[in-house]
């Protein structure tokens, strides 16, 4: 990644809860021992009564959440993703999604960033299990800036959320305009051939793929689908009918995430582009650094221009 | 609205009255924890709890928490009785279309606290509650009923920890301990004893009761302000399917349709209950 200062999206979420918290009263914290890596803990720094250490128990953080936000609590669950969406799926669907409880589900050190630690630390289901609960908004910002400007917005959306961050760290590459605004993709470039809709960090090496595919030739766009549900379909619509390709790219399972919800949609249409899913084959991953793992599925900026040259 | 022993006695058998009726013939219902926890019921709603129609949504009314969701009915009757909804609606249970669900949904049904159904998350719903009233100064007290079954859900336990960790004394938990489960003897499948120590082990004051003796009920109830640090679990030991004498102790009654000929014979003995009360 580049020379410049980077940040990751959990630090970005860290400061938009501390403001988010300075505003409201409303605003709660829980964590379940892991408050420093994932930023929880700054709330802290506004008001250590808000902020509650669960100890290592999901289930029972997700449900006493529920029970705090019927009190009229907006309260921020904490955890790395795989824990927070797999261990408390449940309680997340009878207590959260079900009865629309004003609870924003925190996945950290998801996708491959949690490399390292091996296949059981990496989320890459997270966003399929929570795409497919109803009443969830499911939100999955490219950069700190945007993890800070959808922790304040997801405050506005008065009922379930999940937040996904990721710990790559990247410069805030995402530009000012068009703004950030939860359900609306941003259309970063506008090309003519294929066009490139990602989320998250892999965001920035789109850019830099979309960079070598214009040099090469091939007319690139390039949209950041930050909220995979509500799905932007108009846009997804406009892409499909402008385009005669689109290529996904999302460091998730292929399948459940952004690249199915495309799927779902383009689907629908009587014609159109066609689809290329990128991301986690349908397969555990194994230990590495995010980076290797990401060249590994292909998701570096050299997979990607790889993959998009294939298909011509 | 407080009752005498002998009229919450009567409530209790009429709770049980209305479960029969609600649920008929020929469909399957959870006769036999609903008819288990009548007396405590009672006891919550119509002697110990801050709770009455007219308090539906004050924000220190006592909260009365089924975290096991499948005994719902057994609450929807004493509301019914307190007027929350009309007593015919009762009979629209698990019907399409209906605000009685099939288990508690508090998007739906005035007066239900919390959603349950999937067992073991009541208690931590009910710290949640706690914690946030604590936060906003406001005073009331938080009863969770919970099965013995139940309680082989881990989450329980974790929740157990979380109470009293935060020192959480206006919370009280009831267990029904009606010995069986869907699939048997719970001793059997998988033994939750001994309750006392393990709620104790927990943080927690214990006291141990005849879940059927309403005296019983109302003075380890009475016991309880709220007041405290530490918060109450009440072992209550209770016939499952109590008061029709073909369901009680048999597991087959956890859910079960009724025929026309056991519909007859189980109104006709909680009627008899009903009478016998003095």
């Amino acid at each position: 990644m580049s020379a410049l200062k980077t940040r990751e999206a959990r630090d970005g979420y860290g400061e938009g809860l501390v403001k988010l918290a300075k505003a409201h009263k409303d605003v709660i914290a829980m964590d379940c021992d892991l408050g420093r890596s994932t930023r929880s803990f700054r709330i802290t720094e506004v008001d250590k009564n808000r902020f509650f250490d669960m100890g290592i128990a999901e289930q029972d953080m997700l449900s006493t959440a529920a029970g705090m936000a019927k009190m009229g609590k907006t309260v921020f669950v904490n955890s790395f993703g795989v824990f927070v969406t797999g261990r408390a799926f449940d309680q997340i669907r009878q207590q959260v999604s079900l009865p629309k409880a004003n609870v924003k589900v925190c996945g950290s050190s998801s996708g491959l960033t949690q490399g390292a630690d091996g296949a059981t630390h990496q989320s890459v289901v997270d966003v399929a299990l929570m795409r497919n609960l109803p009443n969830m908004t499911v939100v999955v910002p490219a950069d700190a800036k945007q993890a800070e400007e959808a922790v304040i917005a997801l405050y506005d959306v008065k009922g379930p959320a999940y937040l996904r961050l990721s710990k790559h760290p990247t410069p805030d590459y995402i530009p000012e305009t068009p703004a950030f605004k939860i359900g609306k993709a941003q259309v970063l470039r506008t090309g003519s051939d294929i066009c490139l809709c990602g989320c998250g960090p892999v965001m920035y090496n789109v850019l830099a793929a979309a960079d070598v595919l214009e040099k090469a030739g091939i007319k690139t766009g390039v949209v950041n689908f930050h909220t995979i549900k509500p799905l932007d379909v108009e846009t997804v619509k406009s892409l499909a009918g402008k385009y005669k390709r689109i290529v996904s790219i999302e460091e998730h399972s292929i399948l459940g995430g952004l690249g199915s919800a495309l799927a779902e949609v383009i689907a629908g249409l009587e014609k159109g582009a066609t689809l290329l899913r990128l991301g986690v084959p349908d397969t555990f991953g194994e230990s590495g650094s995010g980076e290797e793992l990401l060249a590994k599925y292909g998701l570096d900026t050299d997979g990607i221009v790889k993959s998009v040259k294939n298909l011509k | 609205m407080k009752q005498s022993i002998t009229e919450l006695k009567k409530s209790a058998w009429q709770i049980r009255l209305e479960l029969i009726r609600m649920f008929g013939v020929g469909k399957p219902h959870h006769y036999g924890g609903t008819l288990s926890c009548a007396e405590i019921v009672a006891a919550l709603y119509f002697h110990k709890m801050n709770f009455s129609k007219e308090l539906l949504n004050a924000p220190e009314r006592d909260r009365l928490i089924m975290s096991k969701g499948h005994t719902v009915p057994a609450q929807y009757a004493a509301l019914a009785m307190l007027g929350v909804f009309p007593m015919e609606e009762l009979k629209t249970i698990k019907r399409l279309g209906s605000r009685l669900q099939g288990h508690p949904d508090i998007t739906k049904t005035p007066g239900i606290e919390a959603p349950t159904g999937s067992l073991g998350q009541g208690l931590s719903y009910a710290n949640g509650i706690a914690l946030a009233a604590k936060l906003d100064g406001l005073k009331f007290n938080i009863f969770v009923i919970v099965g013995d079954g139940e309680l082989q859900e881990g989450q329980t336990w974790e929740a157990a920890m979380t109470t009293s960790q935060h020192c959480l004394g206006n919370l009280c938990v009831i267990v029904d301990r009606n010995v069986h489960q869907s699939q048997g003897c719970v001793s059997e499948i998988m033994d939750v004893e001994p309750l006392d120590k393990k709620w104790q082990a927990f943080g927690w004051d214990t006291v141990r009761i005849d879940g059927h003796n309403m005296e019983a009920v109302c003075k380890a109830l009475d016991g309880f302000t709220g007041q405290g640090k530490r918060p109450l679990a009440i072992i209550a030991d209770t016939i499952k399917g109590k008061g029709v004498k073909f369901m009680e102790d048999v597991y087959k009654f956890h859910n079960a349709a009724l025929t026309e000929e056991q519909f007859k014979e189980a109104e006709k003995e909680i009627l008899a209950g009903l009478q016998e009360v003095k």
